[in-house]
């Protein structure tokens, strides 16, 4: 195995373009370490990126934030600013793994990693955040939803890796929340997870909801119907029927050991209502 | 040997809280533990697993991976002794299988290299041609006479007309009149039970290194919680003689009983009697799910009858459970237990064991005891339920007690069954206010404890410290106990005293560390060694005051004399005494050699409050509270350890741990992502309530006290959540999607 720190993006994308065995991005590792440890993958070649100008910052641009791909969770869960503006993509990312991992572990590692069931993915798509991707061919804008293809891939082209993340900004009365189910309080994967992002009116009526749905489908799913039984509401229980609905309809999940169709599809539903519910009082609703 | 008759003993240093021995070793990553142990020119060893749950092995060809540089042995179960003995074959077999795989994760083959990458691809390289075989994994269904069959010719003697070959053991247990006592019952329920296979997930995975010479000489350094039945094993496994193997324990990062059988020392001979070098084999997470010891899975009927006013009338259940591809009678512990701990008129149990394609069975903790109590808990509550009685009076109303015919055929002597239950009773946590969908579950649980074959040298140094020799790893804080009793009897600080863990050729056979049996066991055997050693110097001072031997008393740590015709000399302390040992007669030493008996049973009643989400089917913990007799707490910070730990494991047990396999036997989850221990976040505090009923056996009433406290917490919690839910759980574990769908029908 090859260990390359490529000097900049463009080599880096030259050398994973040209590279004939398997090869690996190195950002926080948390996941490429563990594959390396269960022997599920020897790579021929591993680039590390961490190094490179811009990876591990968060930058204030045009009322939102652009946020580096080695950026680790932790680093994310001390940034005042961003928390109060996404807070829910940040509640996500910072559920993944231990606080060891967390020291490591990235947005852009867990959206690549193409795991329907990945903490930070349903809040990214919600908050309609978009990944810059790097290439040999050059650099191109793609939104966070169109990355993962079906558990284990992604939309990426041989040599293509993202270099950050862009959450736009929104207005005042606007928040997000993510919530998963996890059989233990922590260490976990998500059996089934829900993030709602709303955007409110001075009355506390929803005039733009966006609702996505985690490992209940071979990608998370962005579930415009749920999103839109929200609109004009202020979550009254007719509203919240016709979220449930309308995410229990959009599940398409798996049984196997970490929980059944049937689990998945009831808990989503009611991982969305409580999602909403607080996306709603951070957002100064009055419930 | 019978409890001290004395009326009130005041201990010194039993019963305080000294500090730990293995403490500083174990923070500053000193302490060596089996992976830490290495040799000059040592080779890596790793096996080959089966992916297949049952398979015939029809060939194995090695000849690539033995051509591959660095490759220094190969070796296959032929490579392996066959021993007559069935335990002892089974173990071998286990260790390296011969003709048939039977289960995912068995030893196939194994390699030794010059480095872990070489013996990674030399594995790669080795050729097993299976035929893949019919398998089965649910004891159910391997009951049916249809079933395949894991190995032929293992079947029970006598297996009835309808049961399959993989029928190995059966038992019965009880007395008295089963329908005269249902006839009485103002109520009867019946339910059946089904329990996952758990693993005892002790921290540090099985690690050895092994040499073994082409003169028959061995040495092995393992983690293991008993190093004479490594020898014995390996012994059998290679052919060779005991005396010619020298086993060494290491540090032990947890066993819980996963540690009283071999996986790997007798593969690491046998490749390091081929390749001339040492080898090192060091178990990964992996492996050690899926081809260590998890516990049995079980499928239980229980019925019990009940008067309107609590009495129970009749209980009765059959046990079916699978210790895995191998014969097992871990049933007949479990059947012997489920009824302990009540005093009853009809009771009978009856249990049967059936092979199945998963690991073979190690004990942990009480084996058999938690599943089968489980079940019984679980009706005495339903029917504490249904006819609106308090489950604590119900079971002190049924309570066995000092004389009772326990329901396994022994009648109890001093037990602390009652006081425990009316110490929960008289404890805060049993009248808190409880809220919304939540409820609480109580549960009593038993274990028998043993005593067993016990060796212990005790020597006095010159410099008037203390050495004991013992033979027993340390897995729940034994040296610390071993010192204080030592030092207790001596009468020296405990400071003065320090216990270590013989290897197998500089101290008699020991038992394994089982049994909850070494604070008992080798705590006896110590006050008996020390007091050997307190005779022989009490009669040398008795020869330097010229006095008859039984004019010298010990007290404080000093000979005095004593009665009439002492006359008056200055008292001598033990480290006087012990300076000039030289000129009174040589070395000072006591030793004891003994198969204990009267371990005396432990019983202790958990009390555990939870919290169920109606919507997810998630449970919170919210309180715990612990109450176990332990006859006399040598070490209380130990004693409460092991109450916690094995609340701790009894959660995880009953809500999340299961081995899951899958429709091809393969067994999916294999790591500890999946198979869910608690993590700290998931636990309260866990309270503990120690109550000392001194146990007649033992000089100072000590009870064994490791494993009872893993027994009640299933049927504690299953309680606590069926009343928070307000539905009956009878299968375990109860992960949030079985509870969901229990709630919502």
């Amino acid at each position: 195995m090859r260990y390359v720190k490529p000097e900049s993006f463009e080599a880096a994308a030259t050398l994973l373009r040209d590279e004939d065995g398997i090869s690996r991005i190195l950002a926080g590792g948390t996941d490429v370490l563990v594959q390396l440890k269960a022997e599920m993958v020897e790579p021929d070649l591993m680039v590390d990126l961490k190094h490179l100008p811009g990876m591990r910052e968060i930058v204030a641009e045009d009322g939102g934030f652009r946020i580096g791909a080695a950026v680790s969770g932790a680093e994310l869960g001390e940034h005042a600013a961003l928390k109060a503006l996404w807070p829910g993509v940040v509640e996500g990312v910072e559920l993944i793994g231990s606080s060891q991992v967390q020291s490591r572990a990235t947005m852009a590692g867990n959206l690549c990693t193409g795991s329907p069931a990945g903490d930070s993915v349903p809040a990214m798509v919600t908050a309609g955040a978009v990944a810059r991707v790097q290439g040999p061919d050059g650099v191109r804008d793609v939104p966070v939803i169109d990355i993962p293809t079906g558990p284990g891939k992604n939309s990426l082209s041989k040599g293509e890796f993202i270099t950050s993340i862009y959450l736009p900004a929104r207005p005042a009365r606007a928040a997000d929340a993510y919530l998963r189910f996890i059989p233990r309080t922590e260490m976990d994967i998500a059996v089934s997870s829900a993030a709602v992002s709303l955007e409110l009116d001075a009355d506390g009526v929803v005039t733009s909801a966006q609702v996505a749905l985690g490992a209940v489908a071979p990608t998370v799913l962005l579930v415009k119907d749920a999103g839109e039984a929200l609109v004009g509401s202020k979550l009254d229980e007719t509203a919240i029927a016709a979220l449930v609905s309308a995410v229990e309809a959009a599940c398409n999940p798996i049984t196997d050991k970490r929980g059944t169709i049937e689990f998945r599809t009831k808990t989503a539903g009611v991982l969305a209502k409580r999602a909403a519910h607080i996306a709603y009082t951070r957002a100064g609703g009055q419930a | 040997m019978a409890f001290d008759a004395q009326a009130e003993r005041n201990f010194k240093v039993v019963g305080t809280r000294v500090l730990r021995p293995d403490g500083i070793d174990k923070v500053t990553g000193k302490a060596a533990y089996g992976a830490d142990i290495s040799a000059p020119g040592m080779l890596h060893g790793r096996i080959l697993r089966s992916p297949h749950a049952h398979a015939r092995i029809v060939s194995i060809d090695v000849s690539e991976a033995e051509k591959l540089p660095g490759v220094k042995a190969v070796v296959t179960g032929a490579d392996l002794a066959q021993p007559e003995d069935d335990a002892f074959s089974d173990v071998a077999i286990n260790c390296l299988a011969r003709d048939k795989a039977l289960y995912d994760g068995h030893a196939v083959a194994a390699v030794a290299a010059t480095s872990k990458s070489i013996a990674k691809q030399a594995i790669r390289l080795i050729k097993v041609d299976y035929e893949v075989l019919p398998h089965v994994t649910d004891v159910d269904e391997a009951m049916k006479p249809d079933a395949p069959v894991v190995q032929e010719g293992r079947a029970l003697e006598t297996v009835p007309a309808g049961m399959s070959q993989n029928v190995t053991t059966h038992c019965q247990f009880g007395h008295g009149d089963l329908e005269a006592g249902f006839a009485k019952a103002d109520k009867i329920i019946e339910r059946s039970f089904k329990t996952a296979a758990t693993h005892q997930g002790y921290i540090e995975p099985q690690a050895c290194m092994a040499s073994l010479g082409n003169d028959g000489r061995g040495e092995v350094w393992c983690c293991t919680q008993g190093q004479y039945m490594v020898r014995a094993n390996c012994a059998a496994a290679l052919g060779v003689e005991e005396s010619q193997l020298r086993i060494t324990a290491s540090e032990i990062g947890g066993g819980f009983g996963g540690k009283t059988s071999t996986f790997i020392e007798p593969v690491a001979l046998a490749l390091s009697r081929k390749a001339g070098k040492p080898v090192k084999i060091v178990m990964t997470r992996d492996e050690v799910l899926k081809a260590t010891g998890p516990t049995i899975s079980s499928s239980m009927d229980i019925k019990i009858g009940m008067t309107k006013d609590g009495r129970i009338t009749a209980g009765q259940g059959v046990l079916r459970y699978s210790g895995g591809a191998y014969p097992n009678a871990t049933v007949e512990m479990g059947a012997q237990a489920a009824f302990a701990a009540y005093n009853l008129e009809a009771v009978e149990t009856i249990g049967w064991n059936a092979m199945t394609n998963r690991p073979k069975e190690i004990p942990y903790r009480a084996p058999g005891a938690p599943t089968a109590i489980y079940a019984v808990e679980s009706v005495v509550d339903e029917l504490c339920q249904e006819l609106g009685l308090d489950p604590l009076d119900v079971r002190l109303m049924n309570a066995a007690d000092k004389g009772t015919l326990s329901s396994y055929g022994p009648t109890f002597n001093e037990i602390g069954l009652v006081a425990t239950l009316e110490a929960a009773k008289a404890h805060p946590h049993y009248t808190a206010p409880l809220g919304p969908n939540q409820g609480r579950g109580l549960s009593c649980g038993f274990w028998f404890n043993f005593g067993g074959n016990t060796c212990v040298s005790l020597n006095i140094n010159d410099d008037g410290t203390v050495g004991v020799v013992e033979g027993n790893p340390d897995i729940g804080g034994s040296r610390a106990s071993i010192s204080m009793m030592a030092a207790e009897e001596m009468g020296v600080p405990y400071e003065k005293v320090r216990t270590v863990i013989a290897d197998t050729s500089s101290l008699g056979f020991n038992d394994i560390t089982d049994g909850s049996r070494v604070t008992f066991a080798v705590g006896l055997a110590t006050i008996q060694a020390a007091r050997a050693a307190i005779k022989e110097m009490c009669r040398r001072v008795a020869k330097i005051w010229d006095i008859d031997e039984d004019a010298v008393i010990w007290e404080d740590g000093c000979a005095k004399p004593a009665g009439p015709n002492a006359g008056t000399h200055p008292p001598m302390t033990l480290a006087e005494i012990a300076a000039i040992a030289g000129k009174t007669g040589g070395p000072i030493a006591g030793h004891h050699e003994v198969n204990a008996d009267g371990a005396g049973v432990s019983f202790g009643v958990h009390l555990c409050d939870t919290e169920v989400d109606p919507e997810t089917g998630a449970v919170k913990i919210l309180r715990y509270t612990v109450f176990q007799d332990a006859g006399k707490a040598v070490h209380p910070d130990y004693v409460e350890g092991q109450m916690q730990g094995g609340a701790v494991q009894g959660i995880g047990w009953a809500l999340n741990e299961e081995y899951i396999y899958g429709e091809d036997g393969r067994l999916q989850n294999a790591g500890f992502l999946d198979y869910r221990v608690p993590v700290a976040s998931d636990l309260p505090e866990i309270e503990t309530v120690i109550l000392e009923i001194p146990n007649p056996g033992h000089p100072y009433g000590v009870r064994g006290v490791g494993e009872t406290p893993i027994v009640p917490p299933l049927a504690a919690i299953a309680n606590a959540v069926s009343r928070a839910a307000g539905v009956r759980m009878t299968e375990l574990p109860m992960s949030p999607p079985r509870l969901l769908k229990a709630i919502t029908g």
